[in-house]
């Protein structure tokens, strides 16, 4: 009696969490009325919107896009897991959906459930995340070109031409496609140039806690440094949080230069304020891409290229406008 | 005369191993004397000013105070859960995240983005001490009545606290516009020592007060030793166990005041991040035996700022910092060697068997 009462104590408690980690629209897949006259049926399957200011942006981006004004009948699935993910693409393969619009969470164990989707005549589209499958198995592919991205950071900051770069490199977490593509190009510029070094460079694992720590535990070491190169926005604001502490000046036209990445929309104004110098894109809004490569497979045309690479830019804190801040933010 | 002597040496030496505070005291030696040595600029504290303008101290024994005292508000909270159910709230990083969401939920009104705050600091920091005793209530419950592990209880939490966080604020990321706020994580203007040290002593002196005048201390111990015991003897166990909690749930909001307030924002996802493991540690180092029953706070403090310690020096010497967790694996590996009575009674054997000879040579 009272085993069976804790059990269901538990399993509320259980649920509870499980209401608490889905979105308002609910985790799995609903299925819609269907069958409604012109309307294109897509199923999205993406991550948690909850992972990351990113993620939210990405998701409420693909809602404002794929409505029913926009001639969309969508649905919407989220998981972190991989598994579940592929579960949800067999319901929406089943669905009879047109597009199966896809983030993966892992890369691998996707063939399968595409080989289904490609006989069941629907069309595959991944966005933000490749996979490790054979790129006959879907139409097309939108992403992030990280190392990219890391290019451009570094291009910016080597344009400001410093007498010398003394570098603190707080990384993300090592191994994701963002920390890669972010490191490898500082790496490849420090390696070649004389007057670029590192001071420190370590992982905070994309927390902003972490970052500040490393960054006071260089400044408590009396070690010179010059710029401050993290790789997402978080851990820029860390590192600031212990500059400032410090009493080290950050900014344009000061002692440090702060680079983020992402551009939330509060780091955007750390930007507009010249409290920061530098913020890279790592652009969320796939939608409208996804939209044009939708229209043009309907109206019967091919696509010139399998993998499209968004533009991303990268914003200065001297040309920055608040326009900028209203549209790029996240 | 040399024999008595002998003696009293023999039973200093004594007196001082088995003192509690004596392994977190010669952790931290040792760690001070790698430091000292390796780079004697260490203890070096240099006057400076923010870039408030405010005067303030820096160098690395600021930062181990700074970091350490957070740790030290949930070793307190920590030793006294370890004691009564003797397991461990691994729900604390989790918590710390509930409840410095809904203070600034209080804070921001639930916009994310506001001019001013909307409530005084003082009722965020109420509601977010409602929040986390509530917390604290909810695994007390599932410890002291329904008799779960306290690890499997708090397990709960440890899942579903961080969505409920998130869940609090609607996701949004709020920012705090009051510069005072960042008092609490940073420094009050004028007064160059952290405000996290006066946080923690407040704590400590409060616990000191509470400890003294109150028979909390003995009927934990009591419930920690042997519960039917301490119930034939009148103490009511359940609501001693519940009351760990509770204790605990107080401090995890004071931590989460601070946590909050070092960054004026919250991150759901990775703040406080694996807190929970330094605290538990923080108690293992104070020399508490973590099956419950005999404690000593004071070593569980000091504990928390050997870690800290520990920590600091991680950094310094340019450790990965996801390799960090390692070194401090590498802490309770030795720990829980030489907490074991076995290896105990080889120690004290050996130490019989050197101290003559040394006589003799």
């Amino acid at each position: 009696m009272k085993k069976k009462f804790l059990a269901a104590v538990l399993a509320s408690v259980m649920a509870f969490g499980l209401v608490a980690c889905g979105s308002s629209t609910g985790s799995a897949p609903a299925k819609t009325s269907g069958g409604e006259g012109g309307l294109i049926k897509v199923g999205i399957i993406n991550n948690d919107p909850n992972e990351s200011g990113y993620r939210t942006a990405n998701d409420a981006d693909l809602k404002a896009k794929f409505t029913k004004e926009n001639g969309y009948d969508a649905s919407f699935a989220y998981s972190l897991k991989n598994d579940e993910q592929i579960q949800y693409a067999q319901t929406f393969i089943q669905d009879d959906v047109d597009y199966l619009l896809l983030s993966a969470a892992d890369t691998a164990g996707w063939d399968s459930v595409l080989q289904d989707a490609q006989a069941a005549g629907v069309k595959v589209i991944l966005f933000d995340r490749t996979i490790d499958a054979d790129s006959s198995l879907y139409e097309a592919s939108i992403v992030s070109d990280m190392a990219k991205e890391g290019q451009t950071a570094v291009d910016w900051l080597a344009s400001q031409n410093l007498s010398e770069y003394n570098v603190i490199h707080i990384q993300g977490v090592m191994g994701s496609a963002a920390q890669q593509g972010r490191s490898g190009a500082l790496d490849t510029k420090v390696a070649a140039e004389g007057n670029w070094n590192i001071v420190k460079q370590q992982t905070a694992e994309w927390n902003a806690e972490k970052a500040q720590q490393i960054v006071q535990s260089v400044i408590d070491a009396g070690t010179p440094f010059n710029v401050v190169y993290a790789e997402n926005d978080d851990m820029a604001k860390g590192a600031v949080a212990a500059l400032d502490a410090a009493g080290i000046t950050h900014g344009v036209g000061k002692d440090v230069v702060v680079m983020g990445f992402d551009c939330n929309k509060w780091a955007l104004e750390e930007l507009l304020a010249q409290n920061w110098n530098y913020d890279g894109q790592c652009n969320p809004f796939q939608a409208s891409y996804i939209d044009d490569i939708i229209k043009t497979l309907e109206s019967g045309g091919s696509l010139s290229q399998k993998t499209i690479i968004m533009d991303e830019k990268g914003f200065d804190a001297t040309t920055i406008t608040q326009d900028d801040v209203d549209n790029y933010g996240i | 005369m040399s024999d008595t002597k002998k003696k009293k040496d023999q039973s200093f030496l004594k007196r001082l191993t088995s003192n509690q505070l004596f392994i977190p005291l010669l952790a931290l030696i040792l760690l001070a004397a790698i430091n000292l040595i390796v780079d004697p600029s260490f203890i070096k504290v240099t006057p400076g000013y923010n870039n408030a303008g405010n005067p303030v101290l820096s160098g690395y024994l600021i930062t181990i105070l700074d970091y350490g005292s957070e740790l030290a508000i949930l070793a307190i909270g920590m030793t006294l859960v370890t004691a009564a159910s003797g397991g461990q709230d691994i729900s604390v990083g989790a918590t710390i995240a509930i409840a410095g969401s809904a203070m600034l939920r209080v804070l921001c009104g639930g916009d994310s983005r506001p001019e001013t705050i909307q409530a005084p600091i003082i009722v965020a920091f109420l509601v977010a001490c409602l929040v986390g005793m509530l917390c604290g209530a909810f695994n007390g419950l599932l410890v002291s009545v329904f008799k779960i592990q306290p690890m499997i209880a708090t397990l709960i939490l440890f899942t579903a606290g961080r969505s409920i966080a998130a869940w609090i604020n609607n996701n949004e990321l709020p920012i705090v516009p009051d510069p005072r706020f960042s008092y609490f994580g940073g420094f009050i203007p004028g007064i160059p020592i952290p405000t996290t040290v006066f946080i923690a002593a407040i704590c400590i002196v409060v616990i000191a007060l509470v400890l003294k005048f109150t028979n909390l201390g003995l009927y934990t111990q009591a419930v920690g030793i042997n519960e039917s015991s301490s119930r034939l003897n009148g103490i009511n166990p359940t609501f001693i166990k519940f009351l760990a909690f509770v204790i605990l749930g107080i401090c995890v909001a004071v931590a989460a005041l601070i946590k909050v307030s070092r960054l004026s924002t919250i991150n759901y996802s990775v703040i406080a991040k694996d807190i929970e493991m330094d605290a538990i540690l923080a108690v293992a180092l104070g020399g508490n035996a973590l099956s419950g029953g005999k404690f000593n706070i004071w070593a569980s403090i000091l504990g928390a700022y050997v870690i800290q310690f520990l920590t600091t020096t991680l950094y310094k010497f340019n450790v990965q910092s996801d390799a960090l967790a390692a070194y401090k694996a590498v802490v309770v590996i030795l720990l829980v060697v030489f907490s074991a009575p076995k290896v105990r009674e080889t120690m004290g054997n050996l130490v019989k068997k050197v101290a003559p000879k040394k006589e003799v040579a």
